[in-house]
């Protein structure tokens, strides 16, 4: 497959470095930015947020597994359907999962665990790296970048609550006389929380490249 | 060479300039007609509301030198703007606002009014109004708790709610409030329009009795510090012109359609911070448009949206949202009213030809 030949002459990474992309180099939520209508939508609570994260990391690494199985039966014209078929049948599992386990989180997650099939960090790994790698490569990436995605909705998940409610997990941290700040539970805390996150890694990143620039400057000299 | 003069005329070639306006100097002078608002807020409403008017104002400032800081840019203070932002946001604030929540509201106001947009002359809003308007999102009950004016304890009792631990509810102050001031309803003028149809005279308004946010009650007051300041033209004469012009017609005309329903238009424009807002919030030169035009029509959407909140919205109060809506089409009220140019050809023209 033309797909498959795409990393032919580059060097492979290490099953450690696979693993590690989705958490720190290429985080779904703070480096790549997307999935972010159930990072906004769910990220009310911390349970919320684990749930909603583990769903997704369950749905990510079953069909990443199973999109690198039949990387090289389906025709790429038909490739796109295929991994939504595939997408779409373990969200349906995880859906009457959820739903078994409890009914309290279903409640609370409502609509966003049907939508985790149009979730784009999926689709985008089915695309991008199951299609092209074989299955223990593609499933330990996809396991990397499902916990980096739960990391990231427990970062919203946890400021909210804490702000929100003056609870983390439900256990109040603050006791009874705790002002919630309303904001924080509504959409706009969301966006707040969000903007915030990814301006302190930004920050982060542009003081490093700083450094290594003075470094580097300091080398040559 | 010598030339000869009459003694204490001095005569050079144009242009004529005594002395450069500078960001410094206006800025200083918008802080000087804000003192004698501070001031009369504080005979007003006592210590709570002097130390909520220092509390906030100095957060504004630690926050704005933090903010140079990390940016590592030379010290912004000595522009007076973050004075300005704390001075506004106190005096937008209820009089027994707990400080810790006055404080994040100037951390906000500064942080993602200013900071986060590049520094002052960048902001897109008011910061004193977003700070104003991310309190009245997180705190909805403690930015509606009023205490009475005059209490003859003032000088020497604080608010309960004034110094409520950081992070916890401010207590009820309903019980407080009674004893401090009888008959004391809690409540503003505009909310007694709205949910009881009773109007304040104007000799409430302009006797300061009324209930109202830190530095709303003076209407006089504000008038002539902002007629001050349009004299010595720092701020556009034009803004709280369109504003009030605009808020009054509109109120007029639903006063026309149904008299009993709609408070007449001095009601609307003494009430809540509709001076304040016109005068001082508006008129912020970073966030309000320059054409000569534009300021018209950005005036004018001020006046109406905020008498069609009053009127319509679930708030009793929407001279906030309106300011900031303006705000937000500042930089497209610009762009469709630019002046053409003098002798400039109309494109249209040009394309036929």
């Amino acid at each position: 497959m033309a797909a498959s030949s795409l990393n032919h002459g580059q060097k492979q990474p290490t099953n450690m470095e696979e693993f590690m992309e989705g958490i720190w180099k290429q985080n779904p939520t703070f480096v790549m930015v997307l999935g972010m209508c159930p990072t906004l939508a769910v990220t009310v609570s911390a349970m919320n947020a684990i749930s909603m994260g583990l769903a997704t990391t369950f749905v990510l690494v079953a069909s990443a597994l199973l999109v690198s199985l039949v990387r090289n039966i389906v025709p790429s014209q038909v490739r796109i359907a295929a991994y939504i078929l595939i997408i779409a049948t373990f969200v349906t599992v995880v859906d009457y999962a959820i739903q078994a386990i409890s009914l309290a989180v279903y409640d609370a997650l409502g609509a966003f665990i049907q939508l985790i099939v149009v979730n784009c960090i999926i689709l985008g790994r089915a695309e991008a790296h199951a299609a092209k790698n074989p299955p223990t490569r593609a499933a330990i990436n996809a396991v990397g970048m499902g916990i980096g995605f739960t990391i990231g909705l427990f970062a919203l998940g946890s400021v909210r609550e804490i702000l929100g409610a003056g609870k983390l997990f439900g256990i109040a941290l603050f006791g009874p006389d705790f002002q919630p700040w309303v904001v924080m539970v509504l959409p706009p805390g969301g966006f707040f929380v969000l903007a915030s996150w990814l301006l302190l890694f930004n920050w982060l990143d542009s003081r490093k490249a700083a450094k290594a620039q003075t470094e580097e400057g300091r080398i040559h000299a | 060479m010598k030339t000869t003069m009459t003694p204490g005329i001095e005569l050079r070639t144009s242009p004529h300039v005594v002395k450069g306006n500078s960001v410094e100097r206006i800025m200083f002078h918008v802080v000087l007609a804000l003192l004698p608002i501070a001031a009369f807020s504080v005979w007003q409403y006592g210590v709570s509301a002097l130390t909520s008017l220092v509390t906030i104002t100095l957060v504004c400032i630690g926050s704005e030198r933090l903010f140079n800081r990390l940016s590592g840019q030379p010290s912004t203070l000595s522009d007076w703007s973050a004075t300005i932002t704390g001075l506004l946001l106190a005096l937008s604030l209820p009089p027994a606002f707990p400080l810790w929540m006055g404080a994040v509201a100037g951390f906000v106001a500064i942080a993602l009014g200013k900071a986060l947009f590049g520094g002052i002359g960048y902001n897109v809003m008011n910061p004193a109004l977003v700070g104003r308007a991310f309190v009245q999102a997180a705190f909805p009950v403690a930015i509606t708790t009023w205490i009475p004016a005059f209490s003859p304890n003032r000088f020497s009792e604080f608010a309960p709610t004034t110094f409520t631990a950081p992070l916890m509810m401010p207590p009820d102050i309903s019980v407080w409030a009674k004893q401090a001031l009888d008959g004391f309803t809690g409540a503003t003028p505009l909310a007694i329009w709205k949910f009881d149809n009773v109007l304040a005279t104007p000799a409430d308004f302009l006797s300061g009795s009324v209930t109202a946010s830190t530095g709303e009650t003076s209407a006089i007051l504000i008038l002539l510090c902002g007629m001050y300041l349009a004299a010595r033209k720092f701020l556009d004469w034009r803004i709280p012109v369109a504003i009030l012009g605009s808020a009054a017609l509109t109120a007029l005309v639903f006063q026309a359609i149904d008299p009993n329903r709609y408070p007449d238009p001095l009601f609307v424009l003494l009430s809540g911070g509709l001076m304040l807002g016109a005068v001082f919030m508006a008129t912020d030169m970073a966030t309000s448009p320059v054409t000569p035009k534009g300021v018209w029509i950005y005036g004018a959407l001020i006046g109406v949206v905020t008498v069609m909140i009053r009127y319509f919205g679930g708030l009793t109060e929407g001279v906030m949202y309106a300011i900031l809506i303006a705000n937000a089409l500042a930089p497209l009220i610009d762009q469709v009213t630019q002046p053409r140019v003098f002798g400039q050809v109309k494109a249209a023209k040009e394309k036929k030809a």
